[in-house]
């Protein structure tokens, strides 16, 4: 780690020259701020689930569903009874943009982990097992990542189920959006894991530790799974923290088009949906929405980049 | 040199061949079916008439058979009509190709211009105020949904200044003028999107490549700072950008699509969109068939400017 500690050879010119060196409290003041931030993202997302977690009681305290429909008192200003005015059917924002938080939290840290799986999967049978099923693998890997995924996701999202062999109960059930939505990005979301998790295998599996317990006549599994994942955890953590919000990205984005969570389950990216049409009149509808995407999005990134800087210092000159 | 060109050229034909089978079984398992979408205008079919219509047109035949046919016809050059647009499908695309390319290639290099500097400014004064700012910026632009970006973008320059228009594209007659005034809030909107990524790639890049050791040798030699980012570490910071622009190009192409589609700008992206929800099954599949493509050759290029710009690299070093 050439830039944790001062090296006492080096004058002062030279600290201060040196591309990434800086004075030590430079660095203290950098690392004080850094972890700041991901702590208020932190706050902010502890806040947010919260507050999403809350959202039946805020509904009866306002005496509203979010679903009902009041044609009578449509874009209503903010007012007592609704803290941020109704929507284009009445409903009451506050308590849609609580219940649509929990939708879009749900769906984002269910993929997460599951995109999680599936790329600590990939990237330990590729970083341990090598030759042909690695270069398969990665193959894979890098054909998914250079793929215009947002056109496949709208054609996987439109698949109708009953062609797939699912009832149409099933497929029409309240829930077979969330399922879908979830599978759907997690298909596409594991690369960025098992780029990762394969590098980190590749050298692990070369460690003493590894080769002593191999020696001691360890199974691929016990290897894989007892001394190499562990090891691998840091890499994992961080960028499925970060991947947190580009499932947040893409949900909002399919359900924002009419492919993701359908009304009238309110999501943040669908109760974007009908806000360019009124933007005129309530501008403030397209404005909440986005804000909470905005600012969820921003605080996983803030965390993830924070998890990096204290789980993986190695890492933290090269970002 | 041909050899690896051929081989990734190859790869990316294999690629695109398993991608057209799997979108095309992935279109047939979309809602509705074109016989049915036939019927729904005309109340004389019968039943029978459907049947005879499906097996005239092959649908009653397994997937593979009807891949086939597809595929015998599109490699003869014809992809079919569109449902939509009553028009061949590559003269409903070639067109708006045109679109796209212009949107995608006039907001790349705008991150670029804007990603460059920034990058490098942040880099060479680490943890610095600008540094700072750099970095809060990208992830600000990294987290923003694009689709929101762009409502903020109607709501600020077209609903309170009126500066732009809020959507759409120059009647063919207008003047430049007008047609600038169109391109201005998408283009603005798709490179916001893109420069976050960019910049904090180049800062990174650039982080690196000071470390080295010549680097350290030419600050010995009493070199200047600015000599030696701009002589001596940019060009080798610059590098591995290639690598990021060409994996860009997938994210770009989402990107279009949701610029596009929030614009009515008539490119690619919004065309598929449309298709998508419109039941143009052949316009659908040919247009994510090319925008695959598209980002297939995309990245074979930049894999080819990758070696071509660094002597150290040998071609047959890419093949395992």
């Amino acid at each position: 780690m050439p830039n944790d500690t001062a090296n006492p050879t080096q004058t002062a010119l030279e600290r201060a020259r040196s591309p990434s060196g800086q004075s030590p409290m430079r660095r203290r003041i950098r690392r004080f701020l850094d972890h700041r931030l991901a702590l208020l993202s932190g706050l902010v997302l502890a806040f947010l689930c919260g507050l999403a977690l809350c959202a039946p009681l805020i509904a009866d305290m306002l005496g509203t569903d979010g679903v009902t429909a009041d044609l009578f008192n449509r874009l209503a200003p903010s007012s007592a009874s609704n803290p941020l005015g109704t929507d284009e059917a009445g409903r009451d924002v506050l308590v849609r943009l609580l219940y649509g938080g929990r939708v879009s939290l749900a769906v984002a840290l269910v993929t997460a982990i599951i995109t999680a799986v599936i790329g600590a999967a990939v990237g330990l049978a590729a970083g341990y097992f090598g030759g042909p099923l690695d270069s398969l693998l990665m193959r894979l890997t890098d054909g998914v990542i250079a793929l215009p995924l947002l056109p496949l996701l709208i054609v996987l999202a439109a698949v109708d189920l009953t062609k797939l062999g699912f009832t149409p109960e099933t497929a029409s059930g309240q829930n077979a959006n969330l399922y879908r939505i979830v599978v759907i990005i997690a298909l596409v979301g594991w690369t960025t894991v098992a780029r990762l998790v394969r590098a980190e295998a590749l050298s692990l599996r070369r460690r003493d530790f590894v080769r002593a317990a191999i020696a001691q006549g360890a199974g691929p599994a016990r290897i894989l799974f007892v001394h190499i994942l562990p090891n691998c955890a840091s890499p994992l953590v961080v960028a499925t923290t970060l991947s947190i919000g580009n499932i947040i990205l893409f949900e909002s984005v399919l359900s924002f088009l009419g492919l993701g969570i359908q009304p009238p389950t309110p999501s943040w990216g669908n109760m974007l949906t009908n806000a360019q049409d009124i933007i005129w009149d309530s501008p403030l509808l397209a404005i909440w929405p986005g804000t909470l995407i905005f600012v969820t999005v921003i605080a996983f990134n803030f965390l993830g980049d924070g998890l990096q800087d204290a789980l993986d210092p190695k890492a933290l000159s090269n970002r | 040199m041909i050899r690896f060109l051929a081989t990734r050229l190859l790869q990316c034909l294999l690629v695109l061949a398993v991608m057209s089978f799997l979108i095309y079984a992935l279109i047939g398992l979309m809602p509705g079916d074109p016989i049915d979408l036939m019927i729904a205008a005309n109340p004389d079919f019968t039943s029978a008439d459907a049947a005879r219509l499906k097996a005239l047109y092959g649908l009653d035949q397994p997937l593979l058979k009807r891949y086939g046919n597809w595929l015998t016809s599109a490699l003869g050059g014809d992809f079919g009509y569109s449902r939509l647009y009553s028009q061949p499908v590559l003269d409903v695309i070639g067109p708006r190709l045109a679109n796209t390319a212009l949107l995608v290639g006039i907001s790349l290099a705008l991150s670029l211009l804007l990603a460059i500097p920034l990058g490098i400014a942040a880099a060479a004064r680490p943890y610095s105020v600008i540094d700072y700012l750099v970095n809060l910026s990208c992830f600000a632009g990294i987290s923003a949904p694009p689709f929101w970006l762009a409502l903020m973008a109607i709501m600020l320059f077209s609903v309170t200044l009126g500066w732009f228009p809020a959507g759409g594209q120059a009647p063919p007659g207008a003047s430049i003028w007008e047609g600038i005034q169109h391109a201005v809030l998408p283009i603005g909107v798709l490179t916001l999107a893109s420069v976050g990524g960019f910049t904090r790639f180049m800062r990174a890049s650039m982080l690196q490549t000071l470390r080295q050791d010549f680097i350290r040798t030419a600050s010995a030699k009493g070199m200047t700072r600015t000599r030696v980012i701009y002589g001596h570490a940019l060009r080798n910071a610059l590098l591995p950008l290639v690598t990021v622009i060409a994996l860009s190009f997938g994210t770009l192409f989402s990107g279009a699509l949701i610029t596009e589609t929030m614009f009515a700008w008539l490119g690619m992206g919004k065309t598929i969109y449309d298709a998508i929800l419109g039941n143009d099954f052949n316009l659908a599949l040919v247009g994510l068939l090319m925008a695959t493509g598209m980002t297939l050759l995309g990245n074979v290029l930049a894999d080819i400017s990758y070696v071509a710009l660094d002597p150290r690299l040998d071609f047959r070093a890419e093949e395992p």
